[in-house]
C-alpha cells in the first residue's frame, strides 16, 4: 500500500494550475534552457484553459520517432479501416461482388428501415437495464463492504474475480445453466411452475441475456464505487453526524452527491459495456434470436455483414455506429474533465 | 494532502448510525448488525459465485449423471473428463494448442501494447511539438472506438493485407487503440516535473531519463497495465471469431464456444467436457485478476483518477 500512497500525494502535488504556463515557456526560451524557474511555472496564465501538463524536453524530431510505431498501428489498423467504412457505406456492390458504384445514402436508408430499429430499440433497452441494475448492486455492495471492519480485502477479491471471466466463457457458463432440459436454473425454474425454455421465448432469452451481463458488470461498478467511496472526505461526513444527521440522509445528501463524478464515469462504462461488450454473450447464448429479440446494434451489423455479406448496408451500420460512439465520447471528455479538474 | 491506507480505513457515512452516534464507528458499532452484514454479503457473494460452482461441479461429472438431476457436490470424473479433452473430440481444436495461442495472443497483445504505448505517451507527455495535439487527439479518438464497433472494416483491411489467421492479424488490430496511452499519460501528467528538471540541469538525455526515472517510478501503473491488457487479450471473442477461423489458431475462448456445438452433436450432450473446458479457459484470468487485484483495481481507477 506504501506505492500507492506515494503515489497518490504525488499525483496530487502534480496537480497543480498552470502546467501549460509551463510547457509554452519551454517553447519560449528555447536554446536557453536554465532560464526557467519553478515559479514562472506556477504562475496561471491568464485565460489558459488548455489542460496539458508541462512539456520538458525541447527536441522536435525525437518525440515523432517515439510517437512512429504507435501511430503507424493505428494508422493502418484504426484510421485506415475506419475511412473504408465511411466509404463503403455510401457504395453499393454489384451482384458479383466485382465492382460498385456509388450509392449515395441508400445503404442508410436500408439501415434504418425494418430489423435495425428493432436492434436498435433491443440495444437501449438492454442498456438502460443493466446499467441501471449492475449500478444499484455495485453500489449497494461497494456501501456494505466499505462498512465492514473486518476481511474487507476478502469481500472485495469475493466481488470483483466475475468481471475477468471472459463475456464468452460466462456465457457458456449461463447457457448451460438455463440450458431447458438438464441445466440447474431451468430444473430451479420449472420447479417453481415457469415454462423456461429460452429458445422459444424472445422475453425469456433477453432476460438470461440481461441477467448475466449484470453479474459481470457488477463487479465492475463494485471496484470503482469502492475507490470512490474511499475518496469521500472523512470529515465532511463526520461533520454531518455530529450534527445528528441520520445514516440515510448522510448517504444521500452528502455521500452519494461526492460520489457524483464516479457514477457518472461508471454510466458511461456501463453504457459503452452493453453496446460493445455483448457480443460474445449473445453469440454463445441466442445468436439473436429468438425472432431478433437479443439482435443488439453490433450483432445485427456481425449478422448482415458476416452471414448476409451485405458490405455496403454493414458499413452504414458501421458508421451509424462510429456516430454512436463519438456521441459518447463526447460525453466521457466531458465526465473526465469533471474528474481531473474540480478543484 | 492526507494519503490514506486503503485496506483498513473503516467506512464511516453509515457505520456509527447504528452504534452511538457520537463516534464514527468503528469501535463502537454495534455488533448484532456488524453480523447481519457480514451474513448479507457472503450470501451474496454465494450467488454470485454460483455459475462458477455448478460449473465445477458439473465439471467433474459423467455427461449421464446430469440426466439423473443437478449435481451440488463435485464426482470423481473430472480425470478422464480432463483426459477426453486432452486427448481432443474430433473437429474441435486440440486443448494444448488453444492454450499456445491464448496465451501468445494475451501476452503478445500485454507486450506491444506497452511497447507502443510507453513511448508514445512519454512523447506527448514530456515533448512540446508541432502537431502534438493533433496526434495526441488521434489517438484519444480511438479510445471509445473498440473492435466491437470497426470490426467490419477492420476484418477487409487485415484481410487485404494477407493477415487472416495469422498472430500478426490476431494482435495488432486490437493494440490499435490508445487505452494505454491514455492511462500513461494520466500517470506521466502528474509526474514531478522537478525531478525532469533536476535531471536536465545533470545533462541527462530524455532517453536515458526514460528508462532510468521515468519508467521505474511508473511500475505500478505498468503492472496495472499489464495485468488489464492481459485480460483484454485473453478474454477476446469477436476479433478472433473472425481472424482465426483455423482449427489451428483458435484460442480457447472460442473453443469453448465450438465445443458447445460438438458437444451437442453426441447422444448425451457432453456439458461435463464443456463445463471442464470452460473452467480451464476462466481460471487464467480470474487468477491474474485475484493475485494481482490490487494492480487490476488500480489499472481500472487510473482511467479517472
Amino acid at each position: 500500500m506504501a506505492l500507492v500512497e506515494a503515489d497518490s500525494s504525488l499525483r496530487s502535488s502534480a496537480e497543480r494550475p498552470g502546467g501549460e504556463e509551463g510547457a509554452s515557456r519551454v517553447r519560449s526560451v528555447r536554446g536557453a534552457p536554465f532560464s526557467r524557474g519553478g515559479v514562472g511555472r506556477r504562475a496561471r496564465r491568464p485565460g489558459g484553459t488548455d489542460p496539458v501538463s508541462g512539456a520538458v524536453f525541447p527536441h522536435r524530431l525525437l518525440p515523432f520517432v517515439l510517437m512512429l510505431p504507435e501511430l503507424a498501428v493505428v494508422g493502418i489498423f484504426f484510421l485506415w479501416p475506419s475511412a473504408e467504412g465511411v466509404l463503403e457505406s455510401v457504395r453499393e456492390s454489384n451482384a458479383f461482388g466485382l465492382g460498385s458504384r456509388f450509392a449515395g445514402l441508400a445503404n442508410f436508408r436500408a439501415a434504418l428501415s425494418g430489423g435495425y430499429l428493432q436492434a436498435l430499440e433491443v440495444t437501449v433497452v438492454f442498456t438502460v437495464i443493466t446499467t441501471v441494475a449492475s449500478m444499484g448492486l455495485g453500489l449497494l455492495i461497494a456501501v456494505q463492504v466499505e462498512q465492514v471492519g473486518r476481511f474487507k480485502g476478502f469481500y472485495r477479491t469475493l466481488f470483483v474475480w466475475s468481471y475477468a471471466v471472459p463475456g464468452a466463457v460466462a456465457g457458456s457458463i449461463w447457457l448451460f445453466l438455463f440450458e431447458p432440459h438438464v441445466g440447474p436454473g431451468a430444473r430451479f425454474l420449472g420447479a417453481l411452475g415457469l415454462h423456461w425454455n429460452f429458445a422459444l421465448s424472445g422475453t425469456q432469452a433477453f432476460a438470461l441475456i440481461c441477467a448475466m451481463t449484470v453479474w459481470q458488470q457488477t463487479a465492475y461498478d463494485f471496484v470503482f464505487f469502492s475507490a470512490g467511496l474511499q475518496a469521500v472526505p472523512q470529515d465532511v461526513v463526520e461533520a454531518a453526524t455530529v450534527d445528528g444527521a441520520g445514516a440515510l440522509r448522510r448517504f444521500w445528501r452528502i455521500v452519494f452527491p461526492l460520489l457524483g463524478p464516479t457514477t457518472l464515469f461508471v454510466v458511461v462504462m456501463d453504457v459503452l459495456a452493453a453496446l460493445f461488450g455483448s457480443f460474445a454473450v449473445i453469440d454463445v447464448i441466442s445468436q439473436g434470436g429468438p425472432g431478433g429479440s437479443t439482435t443488439t446494434l453490433v450483432y445485427a451489423l456481425y449478422r448482415d455483414g458476416f452471414q448476409n455479406g451485405d458490405v455496403g448496408l454493414a458499413g452504414a451500420e458501421t458508421v451509424l455506429l462510429f456516430i454512436i460512439a463519438g456521441v459518447l465520447l463526447a460525453v466521457q471528455f466531458r465526465v473526465i474533465n469533471r474528474r481531473v479538474h474540480y478543484r | 494532502m492526507i494519503s490514506v491506507d486503503r485496506s483498513d480505513r473503516p467506512g464511516v457515512f453509515l457505520a456509527s448510525a447504528e452504534g452511538s452516534s457520537k463516534d464514527t464507528g468503528r469501535f463502537r458499532r454495534g455488533s448484532a448488525s456488524s453480523l447481519v452484514r457480514h451474513l448479507g454479503l457472503v450470501l451474496l457473494a454465494a450467488v454470485f459465485a454460483l455459475p462458477l460452482y455448478l460449473c465445477a461441479v458439473v465439471a467433474t461429472h459423467s455427461a449421464s449423471d446430469l440426466l439423473r438431476g443437478v449435481p451440488l457436490l463435485p464426482g470423481g470424473q473430472i480425470w478422464s473428463n480432463l483426459s477426453t479433452l486432452v486427448k481432443g473430440i474430433p473437429d474441435t481444436p486440440k486443448l494444448f494448442s488453444m492454450l499456445v495461442n491464448s496465451a501468445v495472443m494475451a501476452i503478445g497483445v500485454t507486450v506491444l501494447k506497452l511497447a507502443l504505448s510507453i513511448p508514445a505517451a512519454y512523447a506527448v507527455s514530456f515533448f512540446r511539438f508541432p502537431g502534438r495535439m493533433v496526434m495526441f487527439a488521434l489517438i484519444f479518438v480511438t479510445l471509445m472506438m473498440p473492435i466491437e464497433v470497426r470490426f467490419f472494416p477492420t476484418y477487409a483491411v487485415t484481410a487485404n493485407l494477407g493477415l487472416l489467421n495469422t498472430q500478426t492479424g490476431l494482435i495488432l488490430p486490437l493494440v490499435a487503440s490508445a487505452t494505454a496511452v491514455f492511462l500513461l499519460r494520466q500517470f506521466f501528467r502528474s509526474f514531478p516535473l522537478e525531478l525532469a528538471d533536476a535531471a536536465r540541469l545533470d545533462g541527462v538525455g530524455p532517453m536515458r531519463f526514460l528508462v532510468a526515472i521515468v519508467l521505474p517510478l511508473a511500475r505500478p501503473v505498468l503492472a496495472a497495465l499489464a495485468v488489464l491488457e492481459f485480460i483484454y487479450g485473453w478474454n477476446q471473442y469477436l476479433w478472433p471469431l473472425l481472424v482465426a477461423s483455423s482449427l489451428k489458431r483458435a484460442t480457447v475462448v472460442i473453443g469453448v464456444k465450438g465445443l458447445i456445438g460438438a458437444a451437442q452433436s453426441f447422444a448425451v450432450p457432453q456439458w461435463d467436457l464443456v463445463m471442464l473446458l470452460a473452467l480451464v479457459a476462466l481460471i487464467p484470468p480470474v487468477l491474474v485478476v485475484v493475485a494481482m487485484q490490487r494492480w487490476f483495481v488500480r489499472g481500472l481507477m487510473s482511467g479517472i483518477s
